[in-house]
């Protein structure tokens, strides 16, 4: 039973890292059909902007300097988003093919360049002692940087849907989800909100890029790529542009990842995630909460 | 996907010569054969490229990274009849290729079979097999297709990295069974036969690939790539059409994976990865896609550059720079990288188009 918890509690908060990585993902693909191939490089970035934040601002201490790296995590995708959006996609639209291809030689690039830089074998990050602390939770202790993950993808969940919902570009967005080309009809720049949903999934790509780094006990150049696979599988699964499907996909992947890997065979989570997106694509094709394709 | 409209330009873009069927007025096929003496000439001559190639074009060296290049550029080739051509996105070409190299070594490793039956088994095989994960990745279309085509291939690569019946050699992959390996390939002594062997195959590859792109089929692809409601409208199920070019070059990409076995002399984990998969769709769109010739330079030019601009690299020029600029430069895939994305915005037809677009 106690094991079942702590292979619970990773689980969600393996499922937090997805849903960072996939809610952007599925935002970009929602609104402009762009496939961002690149997304895993800002995973990667805001991971080692934490990494350098934890490594050389050492006048304040781990905890509050963590809170530091968060944010230093969050500006680097934000600008980067905001950077390739403005500079690069931008030059493309309406050629989606080319879009893709774009963000893939992107990819490639940055992720050689943060390798050039940092190298390839992962920078371990300096963790406040809270975070390898456990806390007893129904007989099982767990780790707190794993309830701290889980807690952060929530907030930003919470964040994400108000946004969403309540504020004035969320509206637009959601309507250029919808039907873009209404939107414009409307009058209103769409463009905008492109650039928005860039630097937004950027900013929680960063973010999910340092909790990636607490997680797997460090950050390297291809462990955003790596995660860019499943955060795929979960944008699939959860149906493109859905936010809530998105969320909910990333616990359903991310648990069967770790059930199967802990109790059948180590490995064997991988491979019957791709069994379950092989499924769901045959059995409904637009996802889980996804509209039907048009 | 969205539809596109009815009224859209029969062509939508100029008709390129190396398209127009039987070759009657393509200059193509002649100056391609030209390149191929010349290449099939080069392993006797005692002179190289200075700072490209670490020694002449008669030295083993070389001629492997020249073996691997050509490999490249036939399943480059292969890549680009159902990208290019048909406009199939998928992200899981590096399987059938992945395929062959890991199923002719396990066949002559443990079925004892000599390296040519192992390698014609391997690629039914995998034709086979490609009929199977066509037939069900077809059932979606755009990116959904890229979504399962790249699930089947990372299901591969998974199965190689983790090697739960110690079969597979894992990250480390497996070394050739070289002991059903004819004479003729065998050894860093032979590179020169087996840079022959992969220079045919890259002609083969294109010469099997121009057959059927520019037969009747063939132009049933490229109208499925430029509008796939107006084939259904004619009333030609496009299905079978896409499975073909699938299954054809997956069958393609499986026989340079046969040949890519003898040139790196083993199977790599790194040839199951996504990542490969992603820099066959970067060789093709490189050279130029829905240009066989294309495709092929992109993959030759790929290949040469990621195995050799890391030596490039490491001349005095580069040693020069501070430490921020000289660390990227030396990564190949950072410069392939950058190169991709400026050709993409100043290019999009890729290196085979910039001809074009200077005369024009």
């Amino acid at each position: 039973m106690s094991s079942f918890v702590l292979y619970t509690i990773t689980g969600l908060g393996l499922a937090g890292l997805y849903f960072l990585l996939a809610s952007g993902l599925s935002l970009i693909f929602g609104l402009m059909s762009v496939l961002n191939l690149a997304h895993g490089a800002f995973f990667a970035a805001g991971g080692f902007a934490a990494w350098w934040v934890m490594d050389s601002v050492t006048f304040l201490s781990p905890g509050p300097r963590f809170l530091v790296a968060i944010g230093a995590a969050a500006l680097v995708g934000t600008v980067t988003g905001a950077l390739v959006e403005r500079g690069l996609i931008r030059r493309l639209y309406g050629k989606h093919v080319e879009q893709i291809l774009l963000t893939i030689g992107l990819g490639m690039a940055a992720v050689a360049l943060m390798g050039g830089w940092f190298g390839y074998d992962p920078r371990l990050l300096t963790q406040p002692g809270w975070f390898t602390d456990t806390t007893e939770i129904a007989g099982a202790n767990i780790p707190n940087s794993r309830l701290l993950i889980l807690g952060v993808a929530v907030l930003l969940l919470v964040g994400l849907m108000l946004f969403l919902s309540r504020t004035r570009h969320g509206l637009i967005i959601r309507a250029g989800v919808e039907n873009p080309a209404m939107v414009q009809a409307l009058g209103i720049d769409v463009a905008r909100s492109f650039t928005i949903v860039f630097a937004l999934g950027g900013a929680l790509a960063g973010v999910g890029g340092a909790l990636g780094a607490v997680y797997f006990n460090g950050i390297s150049p291809s462990l955003g790529t790596a995660q860019l696979i499943f955060a795929f599988i979960v944008v699939v699964i959860g149906g493109l542009g859905s936010v809530p499907g998105t969320a909910l996909a990333a616990a359903l992947v991310a648990l069967t990842q770790v059930y199967v890997n802990n109790y059948v065979a180590t490995g064997l989570g991988s491979i019957s995630v791709v069994i379950l997106l092989a499924l769901v694509l045959l059995i409904r094709p637009q996802g889980l909460l996804g509209k039907a394709a048009p | 996907m969205t539809t596109k409209p009815l009224e859209e330009p029969a062509t939508t873009r100029p008709v390129d010569p190396a398209l127009v069927p039987h070759g009657g007025r393509s200059k193509a096929p002649k100056v391609l054969a030209a390149v191929a003496v010349i290449l099939a000439l080069l392993p006797l001559v005692p002179v190289g490229i200075p700072v490209l190639f670490s020694g002449p074009f008669d030295t083993p060296g070389t001629l492997q990274v020249l073996a691997v290049a050509l490999t490249l550029a036939g399943l480059a080739m292969s890549y680009d009849v159902i990208f290019g051509y048909t406009g199939l996105l998928s992200f899981g070409h590096a399987l059938p290729f992945a395929l062959a190299v890991y199923g002719t070594n396990l066949l002559m490793a443990h079925a004892r079979l000599p390296y040519p039956v192992a390698a014609v088994v391997a690629i039914v095989g995998v034709v086979a097999l490609s009929a199977l994960l066509g037939a069900v990745a077809l059932r979606t279309t755009g990116v959904a297709f890229a979504m399962v085509t790249l699930a089947f291939a990372e299901a591969f690569s998974i199965l190689v990295l983790t090697d739960p019946v110690r079969f597979l050699g894992g990250e480390e992959g497996l070394s050739i069974a070289s002991d059903m390996v004819p004479d003729l390939f065998r050894g860093v002594v032979n590179t020169r036969n087996i840079y022959w062997l992969a220079l045919l195959t890259a002609v083969v590859v294109y010469v099997l690939a121009r057959r059927v792109v520019t037969s009747r089929a063939g132009r049933v692809f490229e109208a499925i790539r430029e509008n796939e409601p107006r084939v259904e409208m004619l009333g030609l199920a496009p299905f079978p059409y896409k499975l073909t070019s699938f299954v054809f070059g997956s069958g393609l990409a499986a026989l340079c994976g046969t040949v890519y076995l003898l040139v790196v002399r083993g199977a790599n984990a790194s040839i199951t990865s996504p990542d490969f998969t992603l820099s066959i769709l970067i060789m093709v769109v490189l050279g130029g896609a829905g240009r066989l010739w294309g495709a092929a330079l992109g993959g030759f030019v790929y290949g040469v550059l990621n195995l050799r601009l890391s030596g490039v690299a490491t001349s005095d020029a580069i040693d020069a720079l501070p430490d921020w600029l000289a660390g990227p430069l030396s990564e190949p895939l950072f410069v392939l990288g950058t190169l991709f994305v400026l050709l993409m915005l100043f290019a999009p037809g890729g290196l085979s188009s910039i001809g074009r677009r200077m005369r024009s």
